[in-house]
C-alpha cells in the first residue's frame, strides 16, 4: 500500500465531500458526488478490498448518481444553500 | 439552527478523535480484528469446506447466507415501496409543475448508435461477473447492478417507452419475485431433505457430486437468484424515479 | 519523513471522522432535501471506509486464493492421506503418555520436559480432532493438505458486511428520492423552511 497515494486520495476525498455540499447548483452536486464515490472505490481497491470496490464502482458511481440526477431533473435544480 | 448543528458536530468529532487514540495502528497484524479466530477460520477453511477460492463470496453466500437472503428482500421491498409511493395511473396524472416540463427530445444519432453497440457487450460482461464470482471479484450483486445499468442505458439513449417494450413493468416485478423464490427455494429444499434451513450439505441428494461440490453449486444458484432480483429492481426504481410515477416519459 | 510515516499510521481514522462529521452536518443543517440525502450517502460511505480500514493488514493480499495454492494442493492431498494416518496413530500414543505423566505428577526434570512437549502436541492434535469431528464431511485431507497463512490474506468477514451495507444504502437513497419527488409534487418546493412555512400557514 503506497502511503503517498493513500494520503493524496484521502485529502481529495475531504475536498470533494465538502464541495459537493457547498455548491448551489444541484446538478453539479450530483456530479461531484459521483467523483467522491469513484475516489472511495480507488481507496478501497488500494487497500485490498476488491469486492467492496467493485460494488461501489457499479452502485455508487453508476446507479446512485443516475437516481440523483433523474430526481433533480424532475424537481428543481436550484438550491438556496 | 446552523450554529447548533455546527456545535453538535464539533463536539461529536472531538469526542471521536479522543476515542480514536486507543485504536491499534492501521494495518497491524495483531490487532483484535485481524487476529479474530473466526476470520482466521474463514481464511484457512473456506477452500477445504466449499472448494471456492474467493473467500468473500463463500462467506457471503454460504456461511452468512441468511443475511444475504434478507438483504435481497430489503432491495425488493425498496423497489416495491418506491412503486407504492410514486405510481399513478392514467386518470390521476396531474400535469407537471410548470418549472419541470421537459422538452421532448429527438433521439441523438451518435448516442443511439454507440449505445446499440455497447449494450450487448455490457450485458455479456454482467453475465460473466455473475458466473465467475467464485474465482474472481464479483458475484450476484455486482453482476445484477451492471445488468440493470445496461437497461437504464437503453432508456437513456432512446425513450423510456422503448426500453419498456423490452422490459415491461409486470414482467420485471415477476422477475424480482422469482429471484427471491430461488433463494428461499434452496433453503426449503434443504429443509425437505432433512437438514437445517440453507444447509447446503444435505443437497447432495439432488446435486451430483460430493459435499464440496454441493456447496459450490448451491452458491452459484443462490447468486443467480440475487442477480435476478437486483437487475429487476434497479430498472424498476429508475423507471419510477425518472417518470415521476406515470411511466409514460422519462428524462 | 519518519514523522510523516508515523502520521500515516492513524491518518485513515482521522479522515474518516472528518468526512463523517461533514455528512452529519449536511444532514442536520442544510435546508435543501437533496443536499440532506447526499449528506446521508457521504455518512454511509465514511462508515464503510472505517470498517474496511479495520480489516486491512500490512503486506497482505486480496482475499482470493492463488491458483497454484488451489490446484497444487490437489496433488498434495492424495499424498498426505497415508502420512496423516500414521501421524494420528503416533500422536495418539504420545497423548496417552502425556496424560499418564500429568496424572502421576512426576517431578523429574526430564519427564516434566517430555510431558510438556507431549502436552503441547496433544493439544494441537486435540484441536485438530475437534475441528475434524464437528463436521462429518468426507474431506479429511483438507485440513492437512492446504497450507494457508492467515496473515497473508485480508479479513474477508469485514468485506462481506460492507457489501451488504453498500447495497442497502443505495436502496435507502432510492426511497428517499421518491419521497422527495412526492413532496415536490405536493408543495412545489424542496426547501425545508419553505415547506414548514406552507404547513404553518396552511393549517391556520
Amino acid at each position: 500500500m503506497i502511503w503517498i497515494f493513500d494520503m493524496i486520495i484521502l485529502i481529495f476525498l475531504i475536498l470533494t465531500a465538502f464541495i459537493s455540499l457547498r455548491v448551489k447548483d444541484l446538478l453539479s452536486a450530483a456530479m461531484i458526488f459521483g467523483v467522491y464515490s469513484l475516489l472511495m472505490c480507488l481507496l478501497w481497491a488500494g487497500m485490498g478490498a476488491v469486492d467492496v470496490a467493485f460494488t461501489e464502482a457499479a452502485v455508487g458511481a453508476g446507479v446512485s448518481a443516475v437516481f440523483l440526477i433523474s430526481t433533480i431533473l424532475r424537481t428543481s435544480r436550484r438550491s438556496s444553500d | 439552527m446552523k450554529f447548533l448543528g455546527l456545535l453538535t458536530v464539533l463536539i461529536t468529532g472531538f469526542l471521536l478523535i479522543q476515542a480514536e487514540r486507543d485504536f491499534p495502528d492501521w494495518g497491524d497484524v495483531n490487532s483484535p480484528a485481524s487476529s479474530y479466530k473466526l476470520s482466521q477460520h474463514y481464511i484457512t477453511q473456506t477452500f477445504a469446506e466449499t472448494s471456492v477460492p474467493n473467500m468473500v463470496t463463500a462467506v457471503l453466500a454460504d456461511y452468512r447466507g441468511y443475511d444475504t437472503m434478507f438483504e435481497t428482500v430489503v432491495i425488493f421491498t425498496a423497489g416495491i415501496a418506491i412503486i407504492g409511493i410514486l405510481r399513478v395511473f392514467g386518470s390521476n396524472i396531474k400535469p407537471d409543475h410548470p418549472e419541470v416540463v421537459l422538452t421532448k427530445k429527438k433521439p441523438d444519432l451518435i448516442v443511439e448508435t454507440t449505445c446499440r453497440l455497447l449494450i450487448p457487450i455490457i450485458q455479456l460482461f454482467a453475465l460473466y461477473v455473475v458466473a465467475h464470482g467464485h474465482h474472481s471479484p464479483g458475484g450476484g450483486f455486482q453482476g445484477g447492478v451492471i445488468f440493470g445499468a445496461s437497461f437504464i442505458l437503453l432508456a437513456l439513449a432512446r425513450d423510456l417507452q422503448y426500453a419498456q417494450q423490452w422490459v415491461p413493468e409486470n414482467r420485471i416485478l415477476n422477475l424480482a419475485g422469482i429471484g427471491i423464490f430461488i433463494y428461499a427455494g434452496f433453503g426449503v429444499a434443504s429443509l425437505l431433505l432433512g437438514g437445517n434451513f440453507l444447509d447446503y450439505g444435505v443437497l447432495t441428494a439432488i446435486i451430483p457430486g460430493d459435499v464440496k461440490d454441493a456447496h459450490s453449486h448451491s452458491m452459484l444458484g443462490v447468486e443467480i437468484g440475487v442477480a435476478f432480483t437486483v437487475t429487476a429492481i434497479m430498472f424498476s426504481i429508475y423507471s419510477s424515479l425518472s417518470s415521476n410515477g406515470h411511466m409514460k416519459e422519462g428524462i | 519523513m519518519v514523522a510523516i510515516e508515523a502520521l500515516a499510521d492513524k491518518f485513515n481514522y482521522w479522515v474518516y471522522i472528518v468526512i463523517m462529521m461533514i455528512g452529519l452536518y449536511a444532514m442536520v443543517s442544510k435546508n435543501n432535501l437533496i443536499k440532506k440525502l447526499i449528506g446521508m450517502s457521504v455518512f454511509q460511505t465514511a462508515i464503510i471506509l472505517f470498517y474496511v480500514s479495520i480489516g486491512y493488514k500490512d503486506e497482505a493480499t486480496i482475499p482470493i486464493l492463488y491458483h497454484d495454492q488451489v490446484h497444487g494442493a490437489h496433488h498434495a492431498e492424495e499424498g498426505d492421506h497415508s502420512d496423516e494416518g500414521a501421524h494420528h496413530d503416533e500422536t495418539h500414543a504420545m497423548e496417552a503418555i502425556a496424560k499418564e505423566a500429568t496424572h502421576h505428577g512426576n517431578d523429574h526434570a526430564v519427564d516434566a520436559d517430555h510431558a510438556e512437549v507431549d502436552e503441547h502436541e496433544a493439544d494441537h492434535v486435540i484441536d485438530a480432532h475437534v475441528m475434524h469431528n464437528e463436521s462429518d464431511h468426507a474431506f479429511e485431507a483438507g485440513h492437512g493438505g492446504l497450507d494457508i497463512d492467515p496473515n497473508q490474506f485480508e479479513n474477508p468477514l469485514v468485506h462481506v458486511l460492507m457489501l451488504t451495507a453498500i447495497v442497502v444504502g443505495v436502496a435507502t437513497l432510492g426511497v428517499g428520492l421518491a419521497i422527495t419527488q412526492k413532496l415536490y409534487g405536493e408543495f412545489g418546493t424542496i426547501e425545508e423552511h419553505e415547506i414548514i412555512e406552507q404547513l404553518r400557514t396552511g393549517n391556520d
